[in-house]
């Protein structure tokens, strides 16, 4: 790193930064900021006061088991994904990708719609379903099933491109050397993979707990039981609560933080294995 | 040399596994903690009706404790009119509906075949407890005197609305700009189109619910004149610090929002007493006068007298004598190619 | 590297056994059966659907307006991940962190931030000369924001990975920094750079929460085809809408089928150089 060989003039980094971070405040610090100063208008007391209701706390608890339950399915679902994408060559693959990707260029009007006209009362199932008291949309089922939908690429999505970029050479070194295929993978392509494993976590949690469109679909809105912290932020609002509405979420923003700052953490905690690992 | 690293990332996957499994035995704990809980009543109902079920929930819950000792828990569903109507359609339990417009309950009936297609003549007034009407919110001091719907037609005004296409209360807005034209110019029709198109010209922001064109009208300063329902306006100036004034047009449209019981969800929980008896008792003294408190007309001719003060005297009329009914209406001026669309395709 | 070469590597059937599966069982069931609804409509519909101006126009904004947004975010995003991954200066932390909050912002709040940002009355609003909140400049805005992480958060990773010795090597052989980076750096980061592009455009056609309070939804002009969609749901028209939403999914795919299919290619030719 400290090269001069890869090292850019010191105008040209300082524009760039300039460039981007400039970028970043416009598009990123200029909203939130936006949302603070909503959340913190009546003062930090009415702030804390906002966060304390019921009805906010059963938003949070749900939020959190939703998304406990979508990341790490679709954790493991972007493991092998993208080992077998990245590691094999097999006719369709571009197909595959395409429709790993595909839940992402679905509105997410739709893509709550979707498991309504599955599991609805006037869907083929919904008859039985209604029968035997099975509920699915309107329900926690349903819901964590849209937010499965919608963060489903993340973190295959992450994983592909870099898997694709290192190759299968090591791999196959390993295996050469009498390694069995788990092992390789534990001692090999995981570690070489960790930090867009990380991001891809970090995106697909994000996500899933901020997720609203599809979520509004299939919640049914019942204050108390079927409102994740999304839904909650929007009835807040609706209800003039603007307070309210923007401490929840300021609290998902917060969230973002949070994450990062355990990224970090860990980063700092390899910082002399990823500085060999940066030299070779 | 990655040892260490392997360990963590064998650690988050424990974790990670852990997590599910607690996920996991939450989400099945939830079902069986709901059913040691007292009888429910979910009452699915439109936006702007927040603030009076919540007082008009704790008044029942308390009003049937005391009449036969049963605890009761009301949750409560808000959302866009439509929105809701197609959620109890595909299967979202409401035990009563109480929504914008006798539309969306008739499609509930007509879909789902939930409740009897005579379900408006079960209750008194139409199904409709309470009323509404249509009326302006402008700026403080009217600076651009607006007096009545002819001034929404001025080039220098700029009106707010929500897209009727998705907003129950923009339907009501609509449908009275074309009452009023269809009085003044003797059911003329193509006049009214004319009228009512002239209006949308005014309008440069079409939101798709009421409170997000409050919000543009109220916090982004867009628009001079805000239609909105009666009680939305009176609430909007005590939310927003009194910035705004009601204008009250010479002629306006009686917004009926209609409640009714799912029976055959009713049934099927076996709540009908319960949910029957709830919507009784908005008809009761005691509820009339939380639904005037809320700003919503009382149809009890005393409690309408004791909140006379509260209500301006409007001229109004009606949907089924102007529109012949909310079916009719829906279609010729909200539904695909009907006057809506036109008037847009038109611009 | 042929496609007939020996695998050595296993697991190849259990991996992608498990990838069709889940894949089939979240998105391709469920999406089967939007496409079934939609079957509904007669050829007569079809066409209705596809010749009428408010759909063509809703489509344009969607699609022009995505594309617009997504170079723009791989422009910057290119950038951002550069200066984050190269360029220790202070402060940078705390930006990665912002990276991701276009995701864990509920749409709607986002939605509200933006028009209260880029109203004429608001923070940025007054500054600019022109409207920006409520026309569809307004709906470029939102889904510049929404697509911020993808193009930063795919690339960094690759950018963390390249090799500097290719780097060293290429300027001892004479290379300036730009053409370092125009042959060396930017063929490795590409494949990186188009998924995040493409997956940007994907997410801002589809958007519809934070959309909808900034641009205005005046149709053929900023009206974006996700609220078509739920204007034929207000009537109860199910079929109506989910042909919308087919259209979408249809054009979606095609996008992103064809960028996959060139990185495909792309990748085979490098493999057959190197």
């Amino acid at each position: 790193m400290s090269r001069a060989a890869t090292r850019d003039p010191i105008l040209v980094r300082w524009l760039l930064i300039a460039v981007a971070v400039s970028f970043l405040a416009l598009f990123l610090v200029l909203p939130l900021a936006a949302v603070l100063t909503e959340a913190l208008r009546k003062g930090a007391d009415a702030y804390w006061r906002s966060l304390g209701g019921d009805d906010t706390l059963a938003s949070i608890r749900l939020t959190l088991l939703v998304a406990g339950i979508a990341v790490p399915l679709n954790l493991a679902f972007g493991l092998a994904a993208s080992w077998a994408i990245a590691k094999f060559d097999f006719a369709g693959k571009a197909w595959l990708i395409s429709f790993i990707d595909l839940p992402f260029s679905v509105s997410p009007v739709i893509s709550g719609l979707i498991y309504v006209l599955l599991f609805g009362a006037q869907s083929a199932l919904g008859p039985w379903l209604i029968e035997h008291d099975v509920k699915i949309v309107f329900a926690v089922p349903g819901i964590v099933l849209a937010t499965i939908f919608v963060t489903f690429p993340f973190v295959a999505r992450e994983l592909i491109p870099l898997m694709e970029e290192q190759g299968r050479d090591e791999e196959e070194a390993a295996l050469t050397l009498g390694a069995g295929g788990l092992r390789t993978f534990w001692a090999i392509t995981l570690p070489n993979v960790k930090w867009g494993l990380l991001y891809g976590v970090l995106l697909c949690n994000a996500r899933a707990m901020g997720e609203f469109g599809a979520v509004s679909v299939v919640s049914g809105h019942i204050r108390g039981l079927t409102n994740t912290m999304p839904l909650h932020v929007e009835i807040l609002y609706n209800e003039y609560d603007f307070v309210g509405a923007f401490a929840v979420a300021s609290l998902l923003a917060l969230l973002a933080l949070v994450t990062l700052g355990a990224k970090t953490t860990l980063e700092w905690w390899h910082r002399d294995e990823l500085a060999a690992a940066g030299r070779h | 040399m990655t040892w260490f690293l392997i360990q963590d990332i064998k650690r988050a996957a424990i974790a990670a596994a852990a997590a599910t499994a607690i996920a996991a035995a939450i989400a099945i704990a939830i079902p069986g903690a709901l059913a040691a809980e007292p009888k429910t009543l979910l009452n699915v109902s439109y936006d702007p009706t927040r603030e009076l079920y919540q007082e008009f929930n704790t008044a029942f819950v308390k009003h049937w404790k005391t009449r036969t000792g049963e605890d009761l828990k009301i949750n409560q569903s808000h959302g866009g009119s439509g929105k809701q109507a197609r959620g109890v359609i595909d299967g979202l339990e409401a035990d009563v509906v109480t929504l914008a417009l006798a539309y969306d309950i008739d499609a509930i009936a007509e879909k789902a075949k939930l409740l009897e297609p005579d379900w408006q003549k079960r209750l008194s007034y139409n199904a409709s407890p309470y009323t509404s009407t249509i009326v302006f919110l402008v700026r403080k001091g009217n600076p651009k005197t607006i007096k009545d719907w002819d001034d929404l037609i001025r080039s220098d005004v700029q009106v707010i609305t929500p897209n009727p296409k998705t907003s129950g209360g923009a339907r009501w807005n609509h449908l009275a700009a074309w009452g009023y034209a269809l009085n003044k110019w003797n059911n003329d029709q193509a006049k009214a189109e004319d009228f009512v198109g002239k209006i949308y010209k005014n309008v440069p922001v079409l939101d798709t619910g009421a409170r997000g064109s409050l919000t543009t009208f109220a916090q982004r300063g867009i628009g001079d004149v805000f239609l909105s329902w009666e009680n939305e306006a009176i609430l909007a100036n005590r939310e927003f610090g009194g910035g705004f004034e009601t204008v009250i047009p010479s002629l306006s449209i009686l917004a009926e929002p209609p409640v009714a019981v799912v029976d055959k969800v009713v049934d099927r929980r076996g709540t009908r007493a319960q949910a029957e008896a709830y919507l009784k008792f908005l008809y009761s003294p005691e509820g009339q006068e939380i639904a005037a408190k809320h700003h919503y007309r009382p149809r009890d001719p005393d409690i309408a007298k004791k909140y006379a003060s509260d209500f301006p005297n409007v001229r109004l009329f009606t949907i089924d004598d102007v529109f012949g009914g909310w079916g009719k209406a829906q279609k010729e001026h909200f539904g695909d190619g009907g006057i809506f669309d036109r008037i847009q395709a038109k611009k | 590297m042929s496609a007939k070469s020996v695998r050595v590597i296993p697991g190849f059937s259990a991996t992608l056994g498990l990838t069709i599966g889940y894949l089939s069982l979240v998105v391709l069931i469920p999406l089967a059966a939007l496409i079934l609804k939609a079957a509904g409509m007669t050829a007569q519909q079809w066409l209705d659907t596809l010749t009428d101006a408010r759909v063509l126009a809703s489509f344009r904004l969607s699609f022009g307006g995505a594309a617009i947004a997504a170079l723009i975010n791989g422009v910057f995003g290119l950038l951002v991940a550069w200066v984050l991954v190269r360029y220790p200066f202070p402060g940078r932390k705390l930006i990665d962190a912002f990276i991701d909050l276009p995701f864990a912002l509920p749409t709607a709040v986002a939605g509200i931030a933006l028009t209260a940002l880029y109203a004429p009355n608001g923070w940025i609003g007054q500054l600019l000369p022109f409207k920006v909140a409520f026309t569809p400049l307004g709906a470029i805005i939102a889904m510049i924001f929404i697509g911020v992480p993808f193009v930063v958060r795919t690339v960094e990773p690759v950018l963390q990975d390249v090799d500097s010795e290719l780097e060293e090597a290429a300027a001892c052989l004479g290379a300036s920094r730009v053409q370092t980076f125009l042959r060396v750096i930017l063929p490795s980061i590409a494949p990186a750079l188009l998924t995040g592009i493409s997956l940007a455009f994907a997410r801002a056609v589809g958007e519809y929460g934070s959309i909808i309070f900034i641009a205005g939804n005046l149709p053929g002009v900023s009206e974006i085809a996700p609220l078509l969609i739920v204007t034929k749901l207000e009537q109860y028209d199910y079929v109506g809408a989910t042909a919308i939403a087919c259209l979408m999914l249809a054009v979606s795919f095609a996008m992103l089928l064809a960028i996959n299919m060139l990185q495909k290619w792309n990748r085979q030719r490098l493999g057959g150089l190197s």
